[in-house]
C-alpha cells in the first residue's frame, strides 16, 4: 500500500489527508511537532482571551483519525532524503515514505533586531506561543505594558488579546496609516481611529530599533528608532508577517526560494514530493496572486487540489476569484476580488463610510471597461457566493450597485445600507450625455 | 490515543468593577428579603417588602449590566467566559446550580417550606405569603408556590433579559427576539391568565390557560377536569379548547413551516425565554460530542413517544367511562389518532425517504410500532386494571397506587416535567448548559424538530468558502450543534435541534453564517470542495 506521509497538520495537510482518505485507501501518516491533533491556528487568540479552551479550537474530536484510519506523528523531522524516500526525525529516528507532501507552514519573521531572541520576546503564530504569552503576560499586575511591533493582521489580534485582560499595549507600526499596504487609505484611517477608540497605544509611522534586556535576559523596554524613546515593558510581541517555515529542508536536493518552489502542480523539483499551504512559493504567480499565499483559504485550496494529483487525478491549483476576511477589534472584514491600498493605474476606486465610523466599502472599477474589480467591505456582511458570480461574469460595478442588496449576508433586523451607498455613488459619477 | 491536555491557562481571574459589585449588593440584598420571609421572619407591611425585594433583584441586574457593558464599545463580549468560575463550572458554577437544584425540589416536592398553606386556615406563610398581595391584586386570591415562582421567572427574564439586549446592542436579531421572549412571558404567561382567572365565579370557570403554551409541552392540556371546564364554559371555553387544538396542527406547523422552530423555542416559548436570558451565561457548556448527539436524539424522541402514550391513555380513559357525555367516543379517538400517525409517517417515508438516514427511520418506524400496539392495547382492555405502585419511581416520594394511565401520567408529571424540565433543566444551568431540557427533553421541542428538518424555509446559511474553523459557533451552539462542522464544508445548518437562537452567527468572527428562511430547494447541501477553489474541481467532486 502505498504510504503518504504529510509534514505538518495544519489546514493544508489535514484537508490534504482528508480528501486523499475519501478518494483512497493508502496509508497516510501527519507529522507535527508542535499538537497532537489538528487545531484552528486563527482560533488561538481567542484561547487566550477566554472565549474558547483550547480544544475547542480542534475541529475534530480525537477518535476522528482513528475512524479514519488516519495516522499521527508527533516528532519534528530534522531532514528529508530523498534518494531513499527516508524522513530523519531529530530524535534519530526514521520513517519512509511513497510520497510526500511539504505542509510546515509558517514562522513569524525577525528583522535582525538587536535583542529579538530575548526571554519574553514571541511571536504569535504556534501553541507555543501562546504558552509563552501566558506565561509573561498573564495580567495586568506581571504585565505592565506590552509592545507590539508590525501592523498586520497578527499585530491587531495580538493586541485585541492583549486589551481582553486590560493590559496597556503599545503598538509600533512602520507603516503612517494601519495596513495601508494592503488597505485604501478611507479604510487605513478608519481603523486607526477603531484602535484608539479600544485604548491601544497606536504609534503610526515608528519602527523598532532595538529590545533592552534585563539582568536575566528578558525583555525590559524597546526603544523607538525614530525619536530614540524608550518604553518600558513586559512582553514584547513581534508580529511583522511571517516567511515560510523550511530551515529543516537546507540542502535537502528540494529547490527552494523563499518557500519550497512547486508549479502548478503542487509538485516540488523531486517527482514524489508535494508542497502545499503557507511554505510553497509558486514559480510563477497565479494573476495577481503573490507567489506565496499564507492565507487558511489559499492552503486549504491546496490540500483539496494536491489530494486529486495524488490519487491519480492530476489537477493543477487553479484558485478562482480572490477572496479574504479578517476582523479588527469588533470590525469583520470581507474582501472580494482585488481591491489595491495603493490603487493600480487602471483602478478607480469607490469609498463609502458609515457616520458611526464602524463600516465602510470600497469598491474598485476598471477606469476604461466600468468593469467592477473587487470590493473591501467592513461591518457589512456580503455574500461570497454572489460576489464570485458576479466576478465570474464580469459584471460593470453599476450593475454591482443596482443590485448590491442580493449580496447582504448581514443577520436578519439589521439596518441595510444599499440605498445610502447607491446614492454617494451617484452622486460622485460624472453625469454623461 | 493521548490525551489532549488543555493548556494551564489559569487566565485572569475576572475583577467586578465598582457598578458591577453595587448591582451584586443590590440583588444579594433583593434574595436575602426573600430568605429572611422563607425563615418566617415578619416583614410588616409586606407589599412594600415584596416591592422592594424584586425591585432590588431587578435593579441589581441593570446595575450589574451597566457595569459590564455601558463603556464597552458594541461587539463580542466573551471575554474571560472560560475563566471565570461562574461561568466556567467552577466553585461558584457549582454553587450556583446545586442551590437552583435545591430550590427546585423544594418548590416541586416540599412547598409547605416555602409556607403554602401553613397559616390559620389555609392561608400562607414565609415566602408565599410575601406574594399574597401581589396575587390579590391580580387575580384577587392567594398566592401559591406556583404564582410566587411565575412572579420570579418573569421578573428574572426582564431583568436578564435587558442584560441580553445590552450585551447584543449591536445585534438587532437577538434584541427583537429578547423583547419578544419578554411580552410573552410578561403577557402571555403571566398577567392574562391571572387576569383571566379573575373571570370565574361559582358558575363560570376557565383553567389557568396560558395560551402559548400547548401540548405537548402542556402535557396537561388534554386532561379531564380541564376539557369538561373548557366545554362547561360555554362559547368562550369551546374556542380556546379548539385554539389549543389549532395551535398544535395548524398554527404551529404553519409558522415552523415559514419560520423554523425558533418562532416558538427562541421567541415565543417560557422554558426558552429564561434559557435565554438568565441562562445566557452558561450557553458554552453544552456538550458538543458526537456522543451526546446520539444520546439526544434518542431521549428527546422517547420522551414524545412518551407523552403521545399517557396523553392518549388519559384521554381514552375519560372517553372510556364517561362516553355519553362527549362528542368522541374512544375507538374513534384511537382509530382517528392511528390513522393521522401513519399517514404522516407514510408521507414522510414518501416524500423524504432521501433526506433521512437509515437509523432515524428504524427509530421512527420502532416508535410508530410501539404506539400503534399500544393504541389496541387501549382500544381492547381498561389498562387501568393494571395497577403500579408509584414508590418504586419516586425514590418513596409518591406512594400511591395508580391506574396504568394515571401511572404514565404521574410519572410523567414527577420524572419528566418536575424532575427533567424544572430540577435538571433549570438547576443544572452552570454545569450543563442553558438548554439541557429544550435539547434533550422537551416532547414540543421534539415535534417543532421533526417539522423543521423535514417541511421548513429556515436554514443557517453558511458564506461561501470563508469559514476559518475557530469554533466559536460551535462553542457557543446552546444546543450542542458543532456547527463549524457544517460551516467548514460549505454546508447549511438544517438540524431538528436548532432553536434559532441566532449566536452562532453572531460571534462568527468572518461572517460566515445567517438564519435565512427561503426556498426548500437545495436547502441541504453538502460540499467537499468550498467555494473559492477551482470551478472544475468544484463541479467535479461536488456533484451528488
Amino acid at each position: 500500500m502505498e504510504h503518504i506521509v504529510i509534514i505538518g497538520n495544519g489546514i493544508s495537510g489535514v484537508t490534504a489527508a482528508r480528501h486523499i482518505r475519501k478518494l483512497s485507501d493508502k496509508k497516510i501518516t501527519i507529522i507535527s511537532a508542535e499538537t497532537d491533533f489538528f487545531f484552528s491556528r486563527t482560533a488561538l487568540m481567542y484561547v487566550y482571551m477566554g472565549h474558547m479552551k483550547f480544544e475547542h479550537t480542534q475541529p475534530y474530536e480525537n477518535w476522528f483519525w482513528d475512524k479514519n484510519n488516519i495516522e499521527l506523528k508527533k516528532g519534528y523531522v530534522s531532514k528529508v532524503n530523498h534518494k531513499s524516500n527516508e524522513l530523519v526525525f531529530e530524535s534519530g529516528e526514521t520513517l519512509s515514505y511513497d510520497k510526500l507532501i511539504i505542509a510546515t507552514g509558517s514562522k513569524p519573521n525577525k528583522f535582525g533586531w538587536p535583542g529579538q531572541d530575548l526571554e519574553a520576546v514571541m511571536g504569535l503564530y504556534h501553541k507555543q506561543d501562546l504558552e509563552n504569552l501566558e506565561k509573561y503576560a498573564p495580567n495586568k499586575e506581571v504585565c505592565k505594558r506590552a509592545v507590539i511591533v508590525g501592523g498586520g493582521l497578527i499585530g491587531i489580534e495580538l493586541a485585541e488579546m492583549l486589551r481582553s485582560r486590560d493590559i496597556p499595549v503599545t503598538f509600533l507600526v512602520r507603516e503612517d496609516s494601519f495596513w495601508n499596504a494592503v488597505l485604501p487609505p478611507g479604510e487605513s484611517a478608519m481603523l486607526n481611529r477603531h484602535i484608539k477608540n479600544h485604548h491601544i497605544d497606536l504609534r503610526l509611522g515608528m519602527n523598532l530599533k532595538e529590545i533592552i534586556a534585563d539582568d536575566n535576559g528578558k525583555a525590559k523596554a524597546v526603544v523607538i528608532q525614530e525619536t530614540g524613546e524608550v518604553i518600558d515593558c513586559d512582553v514584547v510581541g513581534l508580529t511583522a508577517g511571517v516567511s515560510p517555515s523550511i530551515s529543516f529542508l537546507k540542502d535537502s536536493g528540494i529547490e527552494l526560494g523563499r518557500g519550497v518552489k512547486v508549479n502548478r502542480f503542487l509538485e516540488t523539483n523531486i517527482s514524489n514530493i508535494y508542497a502545499i499551504g503557507d511554505c510553497a512559493e509558486q514559480h510563477e504567480n497565479i494573476g495577481l496572486r503573490r507567489p506565496i499565499e499564507a492565507v487558511w483559504y489559499t492552503g486549504r485550496m491546496m490540500g483539496e487540489t494536491v489530494a486529486q494529483t495524488i490519487c491519480g487525478n492530476k489537477l493543477e491549483y487553479k484558485p478562482g476569484h480572490w477572496f479574504n476576511s479578517a476582523k479588527f477589534l469588533d470590525i469583520e472584514y470581507q474582501t472580494y476580488g482585488w481591491v489595491f491600498g495603493k490603487p493600480q493605474e487602471y483602478e478607480d476606486q469607490f469609498h463609502w463610510k458609515h457616520e458611526d465610523d464602524t463600516k465602510c466599502i470600497t469598491i474598485s472599477t476598471h477606469k476604461e471597461t466600468g468593469k467592477f474589480l473587487g470590493i473591501n467591505t467592513f461591518g457589512i456582511r456580503m455574500r461570497h457566493e454572489v460576489f464570485d458570480r458576479w466576478l465570474t461574469e464580469e459584471r460593470s460595478t453599476a450593475y454591482v450597485m443596482e443590485h448590491l442588496k442580493e449580496a447582504n449576508f448581514d443577520p436578519e433586523f439589521y439596518k441595510h445600507f444599499e440605498k445610502n451607498i447607491l446614492t454617494a455613488f451617484q452622486k460622485q459619477q460624472p453625469i454623461n450625455a | 490515543m493521548a490525551v489532549e491536555r488543555n493548556m494551564a491557562l489559569t487566565g485572569q481571574p475576572v475583577s467586578l468593577n465598582t457598578s458591577q459589585k453595587i448591582g451584586v449588593l443590590l440583588g444579594m440584598t433583593g434574595l436575602f428579603i426573600l430568605v429572611l420571609a422563607v425563615l418566617g421572619v415578619q416583614l410588616g407591611v409586606t407589599a412594600l417588602w415584596l416591592t422592594l425585594s424584586l425591585s432590588a433583584i431587578a435593579g441589581g441586574i441593570i446595575i450589574f449590566s451597566i457595569g459590564a457593558y455601558s463603556d464597552k464599545l458594541p461587539g463580542i463580549k466573551n471575554d474571560g467566559v472560560w475563566f471565570k468560575s461562574s461561568s466556567a463550572r467552577g466553585v461558584i458554577g457549582w454553587m450556583a446550580g446545586i442551590a437552583l437544584t435545591g430550590f427546585y425540589i423544594i418548590l416541586y416536592f416540599y412547598a409547605e417550606v416555602l409556607g403554602l398553606g401553613q397559616g390559620a386556615d389555609g392561608t400562607n406563610t414565609g415566602l408565599v405569603a410575601l406574594f399574597d398581595p401581589l396575587s390579590y391584586f391580580l387575580k384577587g386570591s392567594q398566592a401559591s408556590q406556583w404564582f410566587m415562582y411565575g412572579t420570579l421567572y418573569t421578573v428574572l427574564i426582564l431583568a436578564f433579559g435587558i442584560k441580553f439586549m445590552w450585551k447584543y446592542k449591536h445585534n438587532r436579531y437577538e434584541q427583537l427576539r429578547t423583547a419578544s421572549v419578554m411580552f410573552f412571558q410578561t403577557a402571555f404567561a403571566f398577567v392574562l391568565p391571572e387576569l383571566m382567572a379573575r373571570l370565574n365565579s361559582d358558575t363560570f370557570s376557565l383553567p389557568y390557560n396560558d395560551i402559548k403554551l400547548m401540548w405537548p409541552l402542556n402535557y396537561y392540556a388534554f386532561e379531564q377536569w380541564r376539557v369538561d371546564q373548557f366545554i362547561n364554559a360555554q362559547n368562550i371555553g369551546l374556542f380556546f379548547l379548539i385554539l389549543g387544538i389549532a395551535m398544535i396542527f395548524i398554527v404551529s406547523p404553519f409558522l415552523t413551516y415559514k419560520y423554523g422552530k425558533r418562532w416558538y423555542c427562541s421567541w415565543v416559548c417560557g422554558c426558552g425565554g429564561l434559557a435565554e436570558t438568565v441562562g445566557d451565561p452558561y450557553r458554552h457548556l453544552s456538550s458538543k460530542k458526537m456522543s451526546a448527539w446520539k444520546l439526544e436524539r434518542w431521549m428527546i424522541n422517547a420522551v414524545l413517544v412518551f407523552s403521545i402514550l399517557f396523553t392518549t391513555a388519559v384521554i381514552s380513559t375519560y372517553l372510556g367511562y364517561d362516553s355519553e357525555k362527549y362528542w368522541f367516543t374512544k375507538n374513534i379517538f384511537l382509530l382517528s389518532g392511528g390513522t393521522f400517525l401513519v399517514l404522516v409517517f407514510a408521507a414522510i417515508a414518501y416524500w423524504k425517504r432521501n433526506q433521512l438516514k437509515s437509523d432515524a427511520f428504524k427509530g421512527a418506524i420502532v416508535s410508530l410500532g410501539i404506539t400503534l400496539g399500544f393504541f389496541v392495547l387501549l382500544s381492547f382492555m381498561d389498562i387501568n386494571n393494571i395497577k403500579i405502585n408509584a414508590s418504586y419511581f419516586s425514590f418513596g416520594l409518591n406512594t400511591n397506587e395508580y391506574g396504568l394511565s394515571d401511572g404514565m401520567r404521574s410519572f410523567y408529571g414527577f420524572g419528566i416535567s418536575s424532575i427533567f424540565s424544572g430540577v435538571v433543566g433549570t438547576g443544572f444551568y452552570p454545569i450543563l448548559g442553558n438548554r439541557v431540557w429544550c435539547r434533550m427533553g422537551c416532547p414540543m421541542a421534539g415535534i417543532l424538530g421533526i417539522q423543521q428538518r423535514l417541511f421548513s424555509k429556515f436554514r443557517i446559511t453558511t458564506n461561501g468558502g470563508q469559514c476559518i474553523s475557530c469554533g466559536n459557533c460551535s462553542t457557543y451552539c446552546e444546543q450542542g450543534i458543532d456547527v463549524r462542522a457544517y460551516a467548514q464544508k460549505g454546508e447549511n445548518i438544517v438540524r431538528s435541534s436548532c432553536v434559532g437562537c441566532g449566536i452562532c452567527s453572531a460571534v462568527c468572527p468572518r461572517g460566515v453564517l445567517k438564519l435565512e428562511n427561503a426556498s426548500l430547494e437545495g436547502r441541504i447541501n453538502p460540499n467537499e470542495i468550498l467555494l473559492g477553489n477551482d470551478v472544475d474541481l468544484m463541479n467535479y467532486v461536488n456533484k451528488k
